[in-house]
């Protein structure tokens, strides 16, 4: 099957602006990547990584410098029109009219995408009110809340079908809630068959999403695959260990150099590295006088394969 | 059945008519109001005390210099005012990220300003027939002028849009080139009244030609060949064209 995503060797570099005495900045350095139809992909990576970037590039907003790209098999050198068919863009920022009509917006967008009105309304109604949007559809933009305008945002890319959305941070700032919510909208909408990319922050999220993930670190992929092998890879194993007895700095002091993290006055980290046990740790607790009544997993274990990898190429450069 | 790309283009135009209609008070309104207090000021006060030029008073005179005027300023101010507010709010992304051809994206903000062009003029037209008669020599030749100089500056419009980076640089040119050009382009006066040297470097001002191509289809006369004019603005009118779909096509001002 033809994937949904084929990028090869992808460099951008951002000139040298006017009066900056800078030298001109890599964003990209050579990215290649293949999302296959279907897919829920994640691309992590700490800011000016390069997300950005390689979203503005596929969605037709940003220039390469080199390498190709393209969207179900059809080249954006060849055919860009034809390959922007195929996507549907949310981006970081807001970027509609705020004095438009939240109904208007996703219409107008729809003819953008040569959908004539009449036909672009019942698909607006469904995805307004999928999205809770419906019952503002007649309010302006400027009149919806942070976590409203987002949603938005996610109508406004849908309302064409398209086969690919991609999604720059789009949870970013939005309350735990509607991000659940959002998750849930996605999943949806992923196991209906539209391929997802995802750039975010939240670790969290790309591990409840997302199958595959990759790591973007100034402008490179240092890792990728799935979200199981690399924790696999890594051997990492994080789990959180509730005390009957408070943490005080004086246990604290006594814990130093174990792998143990204070979460809070009950609440211990404990990251286990390759060939690491929990009895260890276990034997030094209760020789300080600490007795665990519960252990947890950890949610955003990813954070930790996410540190680790960008600290180890940072070192290695 | 209409194609997508022109559905795509009605959609553009579609918004920026809503758009004139909705804030008439910034679109529609100061292009009339000043125009009255030039028939009132110019036409009335000081026109009265002026001899006829080419036959004609001073107020019919001066009526299609002042329409193109609002013609120029109404399709520039439009796209380069619509086309720059959506760069600085990356509003125009909805339509970049879209598999509109450029050409049609052009065409969709280009007709927006030459609507507004169109609308003012009319307007303009109104208010001069309060204060005077007008007359029409020829009807092609006045829609002809009227519409390519709506086109070339509403052109021009866009690239003005393009290059700027901040909005101080979309008041500089109408600011500082378009409206001396305008004042000095024979709106108020014949050239045929200015000493040679004046009269040459008269020449050399592209609007002069738009002024009085519009003059000649409504009173018959003209300071320059008729076939000139047209030259000119067909010319302008295609270099414009040409650098706005270059600009399009290479991202400049517009892509990362």
């Amino acid at each position: 099957m033809t994937p949904a995503i084929e990028i090869q060797d992808l460099k951008k570099v951002y000139p040298q602006s006017k009066g900056n005495k800078e030298l001109p900045t890599e964003a990209l350095k050579g990215v290649s990547l293949t999302i296959d139809q279907g897919e829920f992909f994640a691309l992590l990576g700490p800011n000016g990584a390069g997300k950005t970037s390689l979203i503005s590039i596929l969605a037709g907003l940003g220039r390469k410098s080199s390498g190709t790209v393209s969207v179900h098999g059809v080249s954006t050198d060849v055919d860009p029109d034809k390959a922007k068919t195929f996507i549907g863009l949310v981006p970081q920022e807001f970027n509609f009219s705020i004095f438009e009509k939240v109904l208007d917006i996703v219409i107008a967008q729809a003819g953008y995408y040569g959908i004539r009105k009449a036909d672009a309304m019942p698909y607006a109604e469904v995805l307004l009110k999928e999205l809770g949007l419906w019952e503002k559809r007649n309010d302006q933009a400027q009149n919806l809340s942070g976590g409203m305008k987002r949603r938005l945002m996610i109508a406004r890319a849908l309302i064409h079908k398209p086969q690919v959305l991609l999604l720059d941070e789009p949870t970013a700032g939005v309350d735990v809630e509607l991000r659940r919510s959002m998750w849930e909208f996605l999943k949806d909408l992923n196991e209906k068959g539209t391929t997802i990319l995802l750039t975010t922050h939240y670790l969290e999220e790309a591990e409840q999403l997302c199958r595959r993930v990759a790591i973007i670190n100034h402008g490179d992929i240092i890792e990728q695959g799935s979200v199981k092998e690399l924790l696999t890879k890594l051997h990492i194993t994080t789990v959180l260990l509730d005390t009957v007895e408070q943490l005080t700095e004086a246990v604290m002091q006594l814990l130093r150099g174990e792998p143990l993290e204070r979460e809070d006055d009950h609440t211990l980290k404990l990251t286990l590295g390759p060939g690491g046990t929990m009895n260890e740790a276990f034997r030094k607790l209760s020789s300080v006088g600490v007795h665990v009544s519960n252990v947890r997993s950890m949610g955003s274990r990813l954070e930790e394969v996410f540190i680790q990898l960008i600290e180890k190429k940072d070192a290695n450069a | 059945m209409k194609s997508p790309t022109l559905i795509g283009y009605s959609t553009i135009v579609h918004k920026e008519f809503t758009r004139i209609i909705r804030i008439w008070s910034q679109t529609l309104l100061p292009p009339v109001i000043t125009t009255t207090l030039y028939f009132i000021v110019f036409g009335r006060f000081i026109g009265s005390q002026v001899a006829p030029i080419d036959g004609y008073s001073y107020m019919q005179y001066i009526v299609p210099g002042l329409i193109m005027m609002t013609i120029i300023t109404s399709s520039y101010m439009n796209t380069v005012s619509t086309f720059y507010f959506a760069k600085w709010q990356h509003t125009i992304d909805e339509i970049l990220v879209s598999p509109m051809p450029s050409w049609a994206v052009v065409a969709g903000f280009v007709t927006g300003g030459m609507i507004r062009a169109a609308l003012t003029g009319v307007l303009v037209i109104i208010v001069a027939l309060l204060f005077t008669h007008l007359a029409v020599f020829n009807i092609l030749i006045l829609f002809v002028a009227a519409f390519l100089t709506a086109l070339l500056f509403a052109l021009a419009g866009i690239v003005n849009a393009i290059y700027a980076k901040s909005f101080d640089a979309i008041t500089i040119v109408p600011s500082f080139v378009l409206t001396p050009l305008t004042y000095l382009g024979g709106v108020f006066y014949s050239i045929s009244l200015l000493p040679p040297l004046f009269r040459n470097i008269s020449l050399a001002n592209p609007i002069l030609y738009m002024v009085n191509a519009f003059r000649y289809g409504f009173l018959g006369v003209s300071d320059v060949r008729l076939t000139t004019c047209f030259a000119v603005i067909g010319g302008f009118t295609i270099l414009m064209l040409v650098w706005v779909l270059l600009l399009f096509r290479n991202g400049a001002g517009l892509k990362k």
